[in-house]
Parts: structure tokens; C-alpha cells; sequence
């Protein structure tokens, strides 16, 4: 082969190359970006001051504070949980260990309705302990304790997966060199193991959290949606969208946008100043 | 470690084998805290099941709106992760093999559908393909129908389903030794070529990863699809929405039984797939060996 007919290869290469770059960048920003612009352009479309009053009317103020209240218990629930877990499976040997993470991973694998339709079957009026609940004034399903218990399902495996192959790749060294010095289990891990993981714990979170402040299917089982009380923040979206009210429900929709944007950036920060997130990730995060 | 001398060696073999303390705590919370929340709830779904009787079940079941919303949940899902395995695919190779700007961008932007609410994701894209908005009034005279029918659906679906395809394919096309490539473009190879012999074989159990991720996401979406689909009975009703509808006209049973079906076929199917890319890893490394 000789040199001109290299560089002939090489200029058509390049060529092809930018054929294929810019259908890429065509696909997502006609299927991903536009979709995600046209909430803002959508929830701006009568103006400013509509959008604050779409924002600040006290029932969306309500769905606010609910979808706060919510994640502020699911999301420490699960990170209890996810930091137990990967000390559980990743500092200890001990058989079916596979089988106990493939577990952790299974509400990923469920449809949102039905992860809400498994509280109702247990706890709804129908339900195994609906006539308990019932004759003792409690309620769970149509009121928040429902839409806590499905959140804290859906976002069950975010902070565990996160943390196990971060945990994983550290070993147990460090650890066993602070109780060889006498350290006690507790002060090794609060002072090796907790700021070894502070990074993939704080990547766990943000995850978890953006999925409890937008979770949809499971909430809207089990919420009976009834307005300025089991409103999510999605809920009210959903509410208002369905009255024609688009420019409110984009509203309230932008701030969950404005949500994303966040979690994502805080990610990607992470992902830069640890870069062990990004293969922890790739390995796990999308495969259960 | 490798330089230990050799009487330690009993000593170390000697060594509990647990070394750090909380074992039996730590697995106690764990199994504890997964069978309440996740076990437990799950296994009443099999249960309520089960006191319904098998004809009471099967009736229940195979109602011609129940079987034609499976038939759309799974063919919708199933259409939509075969795009977004293509479109996953050429993201992904554009993201691991070429420079460009605002790449890194790009990059994070892929994680968008995930970070994104669904209920959010739904009417952004009821508002774009509606009739009036601005892609279903370009689409609408040309005789697609895009919102309020099943194409909906799947394009819901696309969106919903391509970061799966794209995170699982990127990280093997970033290792792939590109000198293979180079070697047999030297050879004579043509782009085509090295594409289908070298490139496509070893991404191909990760583009089947992929595609399952998507797919099985995609089966049990609600969301971002109820928005679009228009939702009417036999025609564009996915098996989640009527789950939700049978629930809240107190048809328990039904729902139930419609949940049931949904998990089992698509453990069946994972399982199938799963199966699949074994055979095809195993007969990838075959060739290698």
C-alpha cells in the first residue's frame, strides 16, 4: 500500500468518523435534550410571574414539602441499610453470598405498580392487615406511610450498589491492620472504613434520592392522590397535566428537571475527583 | 505479602477466619431488613395468587384486553430496546473512540433519562409529539402518529431505555485493544470489516446485556408512557396501566394475576437471555482460545 493511498484511507476515515459523531449527537439531541428543553420552554411559555404562581399556589407548596418529607426517611433508611449490606458482603466470607446480592438488586427488577400493588395487597383495605389497621385507625395505603414504604422499595438497592464494588476493590486490609493496632470493630470503622467510602456513600445517595424525590408508578398506587395531602411532587404534575393545566404541571415539572441537572453534575464531580466511581459504576450500575 | 517468611505461614492458616467483629450483626440487619421490605411484600403478590385457584387464574388472565396489553407492554418493549441497541451502540462507539466538543458533556447528558423523573420525561414528550406541538406538527401531515397511539409508546420507551445500552457497551469498546484494529486495517480490512469481525464480536455479550437492561426496564414502565400511549383498551393500554386501572375499580384479583404473568415471563425471559450471552461468551472465548 502506498503512502497516498493511506491518506486517502485516513481523510475518508476521518470523514466517516464525523458522519457517525454527528448522527450520535442528532440522536440524543432530538430523542434526550429537546424532550428536556421543552419542559422549561414549556413551564416559561406564559411568563415568569405564571411560573411562580404555578410554584408557590399552596397545594403545590403541600406536594413539596410531601416529596422532602418523603425522601428525607427513605433516603436514610436505605443508606443504613446499603452501608450495612456492603460491610455484610464485602468484609465477610460466607456462603450463598451471590445469591444475597442478586436479592438486593430484585426491586429493580419489578415494575414500579407493581411495587406500590404489593403494599396495597399487604396493607390495603383488602389486604392481610387491612382489617387490623383498619379497626385500629391506622392508615397506610392512601396516606403517607404507603407512599414511604414504596419509596424506601423502589430506592432499596441504590446505596448498597454503589458501595459494593467500591468496598470491594479496597479490601479488607486496612481494617485488619486497625484492629491488629487494637482498635475496636466500631472505631475502625468509623475512622478507616466510613472515610474510605465517604465518596461512593455520597454517590449512593445522590441517586437514591433523585429516585425517591421522583418516583411515580409505585407512589401513585398507593397515594389515592388526593390533593395537598398524598401528593408527591410527580403526583401534582400528573394532577395538573391531566386538568390542562400544562403550563403549572410544567412548573412543578421543571423543578424536578432542575433536580436531574444537579444529580448529575454532583456526579459527574464525583466521578472526577474519584475516578473508581466510574468503573464501580460501569460494573454494576446498570447491570443487575 | 509474597515475602513472608516461611513459619507464618501455619500461623496465618491458623486465623479465624473472620477477623473483622459485627459479622452476625451486620448479616442479621441485612436479611432482616431485605425480607421486610422487599421478601416479604414480593411473596404476597405469589400468594394472593395462589388462593385464587388455577382456572380462576387463568380466567382472570386471559381476557382478550388483558392479553393485548401483555402482547403491547412486551412488543413495545421489546421494539424499543432493539433501537435503542442500534442507537446505543453508535452513542456509545462516538462517546469511547472519537474526539469532539463538549464531549464530557455529552457524556453525563447520556444519564439524563435516569436522572429525570418519568412522570416528567411523559408530558415533555406528550408536548412534543402531540398534534400541536412542534414534532407532531411536522409529523402529523406525514401521516405519523406519533402521541395517543402505540408509536408513542415506543418512543417513550427509547428514551427511557438508551443510557442501559450505552453504559453497559461504552466500558468494553473503551478496552478494546485497538491495536487488532489497526493491524488488520494494515492488512486491507475495510471499516465495514473491521466493524462486523472485530469490533461487533466483542461488544456483542454487552450489547446483549444491554439490550435485556432496556428491555426489562422497558416491560415494566408507567410513567413516562401513560402520558403519550392515549390509553385506550386493546389498542394502546400497557399491562402496568391496567393493573392500576383493575386496582381501582377493587378487581384485586385481576390486578394480581396481571402482575404475576408480568413477572414470571420476564423472568423467563432475563433467564433465556441470560443463558444466551453465556453460550455466546463461552463461544467468543472458543475462538480466542
Amino acid at each position: 500500500m502506498n503512502s497516498a493511498s493511506v491518506t486517502r484511507r485516513g481523510s475518508r476515515g476521518a470523514a466517516g468518523r464525523t458522519v457517525l459523531v454527528v448522527l450520535a449527537l442528532g440522536y440524543l439531541g432530538l430523542f434526550l435534550l429537546l424532550p428536556f428543553g421543552v419542559v422549561f420552554a414549556q413551564a416559561l411559555s406564559r411568563g415568569l410571574a405564571t411560573y411562580l404562581q404555578a410554584l408557590t399556589d399552596p397545594v403545590a407548596l403541600a406536594a413539596i414539602r410531601l416529596t422532602l418529607t418523603v425522601a428525607a426517611v427513605a433516603v436514610p433508611l436505605n443508606l443504613v441499610f446499603g452501608v450495612v449490606a456492603a460491610w455484610t458482603v464485602t468484609k465477610h466470607d460466607f456462603p450463598c453470598k451471590s445469591a444475597l446480592v442478586a436479592l438486593i438488586d430484585l426491586p429493580l427488577a419489578v415494575s414500579p405498580v407493581i411495587s406500590g400493588l404489593i403494599y396495597v395487597l399487604l396493607f390495603g383495605m383488602q389486604g392481610w392487615f387491612g382489617g387490623w389497621l383498619a379497626a385500629h385507625d391506622v392508615r397506610v395505603i392512601f396516606a403517607v406511610p404507603g407512599i414511604v414504604l414504596a419509596t424506601v422499595f423502589v430506592t432499596f438497592p441504590f446505596v448498597a450498589r454503589e458501595l459494593i464494588p467500591v468496598m470491594q476493590a479496597q479490601g479488607r486490609d486496612e481494617e485488619e491492620t486497625a484492629l491488629s493496632l487494637g482498635a475496636s470493630g466500631w472505631r475502625a470503622f468509623l475512622r478507616v472504613t466510613l472515610p474510605n467510602i465517604r465518596w461512593g456513600l455520597l454517590y449512593g445517595v445522590l441517586l437514591c434520592n433523585a429516585r425517591a424525590m421522583g418516583e411515580f408508578g409505585a407512589v401513585s398506587v398507593v397515594s389515592g392522590h388526593i390533593r395537598g395531602v398524598t401528593n408527591t411532587m410527580p403526583l401534582h404534575v400528573e394532577i395538573l397535566y391531566n386538568e390542562y393545566n400544562a403550563t403549572a404541571a410544567f412548573a412543578v415539572a421543571s423543578l424536578l428537571a432542575l433536580l436531574a441537572i444537579v444529580t448529575l453534575a454532583a456526579r459527574a464531580a464525583l466521578e472526577s475527583r474519584a475516578p473508581e466511581l466510574k468503573r464501580a459504576a460501569h460494573a454494576t450500575d446498570d447491570s443487575r | 505479602m509474597q515475602a513472608l517468611p516461611v513459619p507464618i505461614v501455619p500461623f496465618a492458616t491458623r486465623r479465624p477466619r473472620r477477623v473483622l467483629p459485627g459479622f452476625g450483626l451486620a448479616l442479621g440487619y441485612t436479611i432482616l431488613y431485605l425480607s421486610l421490605v422487599v421478601l416479604i411484600p414480593l411473596a404476597t403478590i405469589f400468594l394472593k395468587t395462589a388462593e385464587l385457584g388455577w382456572d380462576r387464574f387463568v380466567q382472570v388472565v386471559s381476557t382478550p384486553r388483558v392479553v393485548a396489553a401483555l402482547e403491547l407492554s412486551f412488543g413495545a418493549a421489546a421494539a424499543a430496546a432493539l433501537v435503542n441497541s442500534v442507537a446505543g451502540l453508535l452513542v456509545a462507539w462516538v462517546l469511547a473512540r472519537c474526539e469532539f466538543p463538549l464531549r464530557r458533556l455529552v457524556d453525563a447528558l447520556v444519564d439524563l433519562p435516569f436522572a429525570l423523573p418519568t412522570a416528567v420525561a411523559g408530558i415533555a414528550l406528550t408536548a412534543l409529539y402531540a398534534p400541536n406541538g412542534p414534532l407532531g406538527r411536522i409529523l402529523e401531515p406525514l401521516g405519523v402518529k406519533v402521541a395517543y397511539a402505540p408509536l408513542g409508546i415506543v418512543v417513550a420507551l427509547m428514551f427511557i431505555g438508551l443510557p442501559f445500552v450505552v453504559r453497559t457497551v461504552q466500558p468494553v469498546l473503551e478496552e478494546l485493544d485497538r491495536e487488532v484494529e489497526q493491524a488488520a486495517a494494515t492488512l486491507g480490512a475495510s471499516s465495514m470489516q473491521i466493524f462486523a469481525r472485530i469490533v461487533l464480536p466483542a461488544v456483542w455479550p454487552a450489547l446483549l446485556t444491554g439490550f435485556t437492561l432496556a428491555f426489562a426496564r422497558a416491560i415494566g414502565e408507567y410513567g413516562s408512557v401513560i402520558f403519550i400511549a392515549g390509553n385506550m383498551p386493546m389498542r394502546s393500554e400497557i399491562a402496568p396501566l391496567l393493573i392500576v386501572t383493575k386496582l381501582e375499580q377493587y378487581e384485586y384479583a385481576a390486578a394480581t394475576g396481571i402482575a404475576v404473568v408480568m413477572l414470571l415471563i420476564s423472568f423467563f425471559l432475563l433467564l433465556g437471555i441470560n443463558a444466551l450471552q453465556a453460550w455466546s461468551q463461552r463461544r467468543l472465548s472458543g475462538v480466542r482460545a
